[in-house]
């Protein structure tokens, strides 16, 4: 690989997902009291941007994806009238959100959304983020599950939201797979069509270990907007490690405005200690990545294999194999049901 | 035997897909095309398989439709242009069959409530969306055993079998089916999910249903149940099946199912397609059985000012 660009006094936007990727990893088990304790600490340690909500963001408590133990709004009211500095943001995936969830999500205060489409269907993303902006606010077309689009198409997807009026678009590498050649090819190919005003984002999640790394490789390439989660609470291996990433960035002069002390401790005296299992590299969310799974669907292959006797590590490899996407997760017991009779764990089906 | 003749407006892949299931069918016989675009593939393909065809959309069907004894009209474009649509064949006695999501007539599941309707002599019929025709006999197998407080449906579709209209309006497509999970399938609150996948090769339509019932459910009753409707949906999609479930966790009832089509206009993956074309094939038959009958006489409908 070439040498590091010199990235000294490039300016990069922090967005930290503690308090809606982080949902995920608890089960969507956070209290408003832990939401404004943490909303308010990373406003403290000027973090720009904040995401609260359902860990599949609005409308997302359901079967499918668990209820939270509050509404969304339940959540937005604790945290917007405690915050000093930061904007509060939400995610909207077309299909489960609504733009009526959205226009709540902007009467109880927040004022940015990442609208989430899988990396190859921008085009069910037109009227919500079109909505977004008649209501003033700041709207990012957020490809997910990027690993599974090449470059070109991947730049002809943000393009597509571009034109909707995304103002930012991501590439959400949400199985934690990519390398950072993979993430340099993509930024490249987005910067390349988008407008230059036009700001691109990365989203990483710790699987491989690579969500620094990668985050990096995407600023050298131009990436103004960087995803991490303080403490790395998030799905599968977490998110990119917040506080990680700030000392990264101090030493090689990149410029976020985060104190990295301020977050060390946020990470230590809060995040750690209310962690149900320990978010790190482990069998399964090592497998996430390594397969280029959803790294949501942890939590629910191992409820499942611990269900119908089957490693949650087989669940995985096989939900890759079909292709499954963000969202499927009735696919996993569905899965674990029909391997439980394939290897006679089950009854075959009448 | 007699036919009632019909028309399709919306040459897109339901529109097409329409025109086997109506040239199959002992009762119905389509022999309008409409659409907007003169390049459009879709009113060539009509065109080829013997329809006549017009550009100028359903203004450019309107002076034929005495002439050409047009009875029955299909809407396969989408909810913003259909009620303007349904004004004008109404005013022409033109029963409407919507297959937007504008659900402005009652809503149609087949083999939970399309008697009730032809009894009702309606005028427009709605039939939701392909996840409501897919999901909605489910949630009613389970709701007429015991009361459902709320049911939920995830259905999955492969991307190649979703057209710019649908894409577009995604909200139109969530707020409608779930307002028929309710309406129709008897849950009091209802949600509906809807997953667009790009595997390649394409994945079969998929469709999770989960109801939570008040009391501890009756699996027996319930699984009786679950099996009944399934043959009666298996009548006019024989692709329609239940891969596993119903699996009792709680009070929570999961059927995982999977719906192949008939492989008509596109291949079989494209299960969701058919089950909406096959319902509204089927709704349609009904409605022309009862008007051969002399039991139904359709009646010019007044433009709403």
């Amino acid at each position: 690989m070439s040498e590091l660009k010199n990235l000294k006094g490039r300016k990069v936007l922090i967005h930290d997902m503690a308090l809606r990727d982080g949902m995920h990893a608890k089960r969507e088990q956070i209290s408003t009291a832990q939401m404004i304790e943490i909303a308010t600490r990373l406003d403290d340690a000027g973090v720009p941007l904040i995401q609260v909500s359902h860990g599949a963001g609005l409308g997302g408590n359901s079967l499918q994806h668990g209820f939270a133990m509050h509404s969304n709004e339940e959540y937005w009211d604790a945290v917007v009238p405690n915050i000093k500095q930061a904007r509060i943001s939400c995610l909207l995936i077309p299909g489960l959100g609504t733009m009526k969830e959205l226009q709540s999500a902007y009467d109880h205060g927040v004022r940015s959304v990442h609208v989430a489409t899988h990396c190859t269907e921008a085009d069910t993303s037109p009227q919500h983020i079109a909505y977004a902006r008649k209501l003033g606010m700041d709207a990012t077309g957020f490809l997910m599950m990027a690993h599974l689009n090449d470059a070109k198409g991947l730049a002809e997807q943000g393009k597509l939201m571009e034109t909707y009026g995304a103002q930012t678009i991501y590439i959400t590498d949400s199985a934690g797979y990519m390398l950072p050649n993979d993430v340099i090819e993509r930024v490249r190919a987005l910067r390349e069509a988008l407008k230059p005003e036009t700001e691109i984002g990365f989203h990483g999640h710790h699987n491989l270990g690579m969500g620094i790394a990668n985050s990096i490789a995407a600023i050298e390439e131009g990436a103004s907007r960087i995803d991490a989660s303080v403490g790395g609470l998030g799905a599968g291996a977490g998110n990119t490690p917040l506080e990680v990433f700030i000392a990264v960035c101090d030493r090689m002069g990149i410029e976020t405005g985060c104190d990295l002390f301020k977050l060390m401790d946020l990470t230590q005296d809060v995040i750690f200690p209310m962690m149900d299992h320990i978010v790190r590299v482990d069998r399964s969310s090592l497998t996430l990545g390594f397969v280029g799974v959803y790294s949501t669907f942890l939590l629910h292959a191992d409820r499942a294999g611990k269900k119908y006797g089957i490693p949650s590590r087989d669940i995985l490899v096989e939900l890759g194999r079909k292709k499954m996407i963000g969202g499927q997760e009735d696919m996993i017991e569905d899965a674990a049901i029909t391997m439980a009779r394939e290897r006679g764990i089950l009854p075959q089906a009448a | 035997m007699q036919k009632i003749k019909c028309a399709i407006i919306g040459p897109g892949n339901i529109g097409t897909d329409l025109i086997y299931k109506l040239k199959r069918s002992p009762v119905l016989d389509p022999v309008w095309m409409v659409g907007i675009d003169p390049t459009s593939e879709g009113l060539k393909r009509a065109q080829e398989m013997g329809l006549k065809t017009t550009d100028q959309g359903v203004d450019g069907l309107l002076p034929h439709v005495r002439a050409d004894g047009v009875q029955i009209a299909f809407d396969a474009t989408s909810a913003y242009v259909h009620k303007s649509n349904s004004d004008k064949l109404n005013a022409l006695g033109v029963l409407m069959v919507d297959l937007t999501p504008a659900a402005i007539g009652g809503l149609c599941v087949p083999p939970v409530n399309l008697e009730t309707h032809a009894k009702a002599q309606a005028m427009n019929v709605n039939m939701i969306s392909c996840a409501g025709q897919a999901t909605i006999p489910m949630v009613n197998a389970v709701s007429r055993i015991q009361p459902v407080g709320y049911a939920e449906i995830i259905a999955t579709v492969s991307s190649k079998s979703i057209g710019p209209g649908t894409r577009a309006n995604l909200d139109e497509f969530t707020y409608t089916t779930s307002s028929a999970v309710c309406a129709v399938g008897g849950s009091r609150t209802g949600k509906a999910l809807v997953i667009i996948n790009p595997a390649d090769p394409p994945m079969i339509m998929r469709n999770t249903i989960y109801c939570l019932t008040d009391d501890e459910p009756d699996q027996d009753r319930i699984r009786e149940s679950v099996m009944a409707m399934v043959k009666e949906v298996q009548k006019y999609v024989p692709g329609y099946r239940l891969v596993n479930g119903p699996v009792f966790d709680g009070k929570r009832v999961a059927c995982f199912m999977e719906v192949a089509g008939l492989g008509d206009f596109l291949p079989t993956y494209a299960g969701n397609l058919d089950i909406m074309t096959a319902a509204a094939a089927r709704t349609a038959e009904m409605f022309a059985t009862e008007i051969l009958a002399g039991r139904y006489q359709l009646t010019a409908v007044k433009e709403a000012a």
